[in-house]
């Protein structure tokens, strides 16, 4: 048999092959390089978010009066609680992944089983929470008025609270209607019409002397801009171009649309990385269950997908900081 | 005997180790966020290098709670050094580099806007 095969000389020398110099197996490896690449993907996006901030660091929205939204409390400020909610649901799942690591270290099947089931809830109740939190954010607020230029003008009474559309619009019957498909011109339709006409809101507004109008440049204490009574009426006669309610990619009503285009972006791609990390840990979970790794006699699957759920919590902590505090 | 006595010794401090950095992270959390809703004067008005101290301490926080989740529940103290900063050292000096230039571009940008003789404030 020997005779067979070319020996090279170097076998047990350092370069002769065989060495793990790393002392982790082929597997974990990929997944921190991977991790790495993903890492810097994910920091790519979060430098370009600072780099817009820095760039309208004078006129960007303010994330508190953004995200002031708790399920099931309506009209209620309570600005950041819920994300707060949210990161401590994900580090919790954290939590009870790497608890699943250690129990499969000990190759104590039911509690890998366990701890990976809590794991899954974890994950798919942050995803939950963060479609609920995109659907708020679509759903808009108070609703602004876009000016010619692009930029968002804001409704405050005499105290500086926000005052909604609704609560000033002057009341016009004769609304054009949304035209869809099925009626007039076939097959032309567009997009859904806001519930006022700039008409109204400029009426509304120039029938009630409490209104100011807020523009989104910051004053030297940091805030937004309340301008006086004339100015307002001027600003928004003058500029006042339609009705913003809510957010999507190219206009919303907290602020210049790179704001959404980012919240969308960023949130967007890092739930994405959740959703899948669910899927990842439904198939190793199964595969517990079948006991493929009592029969492998190692549970260093259950490490590999924790790694990854791991990142998956990093990344939030940064998004949390960069989007929802700093 | 023995070996079974020290195999619990393990899984004890190891399971101790776990529920501490949840600790650690969920008083960092708390503390971010107390923060970030009373927003202490003193921590505004104050800046280093074009950030005021509260961006600062909130990022310097995020970085403590990066650590403790890389170190202990992801295992990098477990691992050898060369895994370690293969990993670590490479994202920490490509990010800092790419933020860096990132965000001293996006300031000149401002400084144009506000400072050149076009306004954009229609």
């Amino acid at each position: 048999m020997d005779t067979t095969l070319a020996k090279t000389g170097t076998e047990g020398k350092t370069w002769g092959g065989g060495n793990e110099p790393f002392k982790a197996s082929y597997g974990k490896l990929m997944m921190w390089f991977f991790i790495l690449s993903d890492a810097l993907t994910f920091s790519g996006f979060l430098a370009a978010y600072g780099f817009s901030r820095f760039k309208y660091s004078t006129e960007w929205p303010i994330a508190d009066e953004v995200f002031t939204h708790f399920p099931f409390l309506h009209g209620v400020e309570a600005p950041m609680y819920y994300v707060a909610l949210m990161t401590f649901i994900l580090i919790f799942s954290s939590v009870t992944m790497v608890l699943a690591v250690d129990a499969g270290h000990h190759m104590k099947k039911n509690k890998v089983v366990t701890y990976m089931a809590l794991t899954i809830l974890g994950g798919l109740v942050f995803v939950g929470s963060q479609a609920w939190e995109w659907k708020t954010f679509i759903k808009g607020d108070y609703g602004a008025v876009e000016t010619k230029g692009g930029n968002i003008l804001q409704f405050v009474d005499a105290e500086g609270e926000r005052v909604a559309l609704e609560e000033f619009a002057a009341g016009y019957d004769d609304i054009r209607k949304q035209q869809n498909e099925n009626e007039g011109l076939w097959y032309e339709a567009e997009s859904s019409l806001p519930d006022f006409t700039i008409k109204e809101i400029k009426d509304g507004f120039a029938q009630n002397d409490e209104l100011h109008v807020r523009t989104l440049k910051n004053n030297e204490d940091g805030e937004k801009t309340i301008l006086s009574r004339k100015a307002s009426l001027a600003k928004l006669n003058d500029q006042g171009r339609g009705i913003v309610q809510g957010a999507n990619l190219k206009h919303n009503e907290y602020g210049m649309p790179l704001f959404a285009d980012f919240f969308f972006f960023i949130t967007g791609f890092h739930g994405f990385h959740v959703f899948s990390g669910v899927l990842i840990l439904i198939i190793i979970f199964l595969n517990v269950l079948v006991n493929t790794y009592e029969k492998r006699k190692s549970y260093e699957m259950v490490e590999k997908v924790g790694l990854y759920w791991h990142f998956v919590d990093l990344v939030w902590v940064f998004v949390f900081t960069f989007f929802y505090l700093v | 005997m023995a070996e079974h006595a020290s195999t619990q010794h393990n899984t004890s401090s190891a399971t101790k180790r776990i529920w501490y950095v949840f600790a650690i992270l969920s008083i960092v959390t708390i503390v971010e966020v107390a923060l970030g809703i009373i927003k202490p004067a003193f921590m505004i008005e104050n800046t280093l290098i074009d950030l005021h101290y509260l961006n600062w301490t909130f990022i310097i926080l995020t970085i403590v709670k990066a650590y403790y989740i890389t170190w202990a529940f992801m295992h990098m103290e477990h691992e050898t050094a060369g895994l370690r900063r293969a990993v670590v050292w490479t994202s920490v000096f490509l990010i800092i580099y790419l933020i860096a230039i990132l965000l001293i571009e996006g300031g000149y940008i401002q400084d144009v806007y506000s400072d050149s003789h076009i306004k954009w404030n229609l």
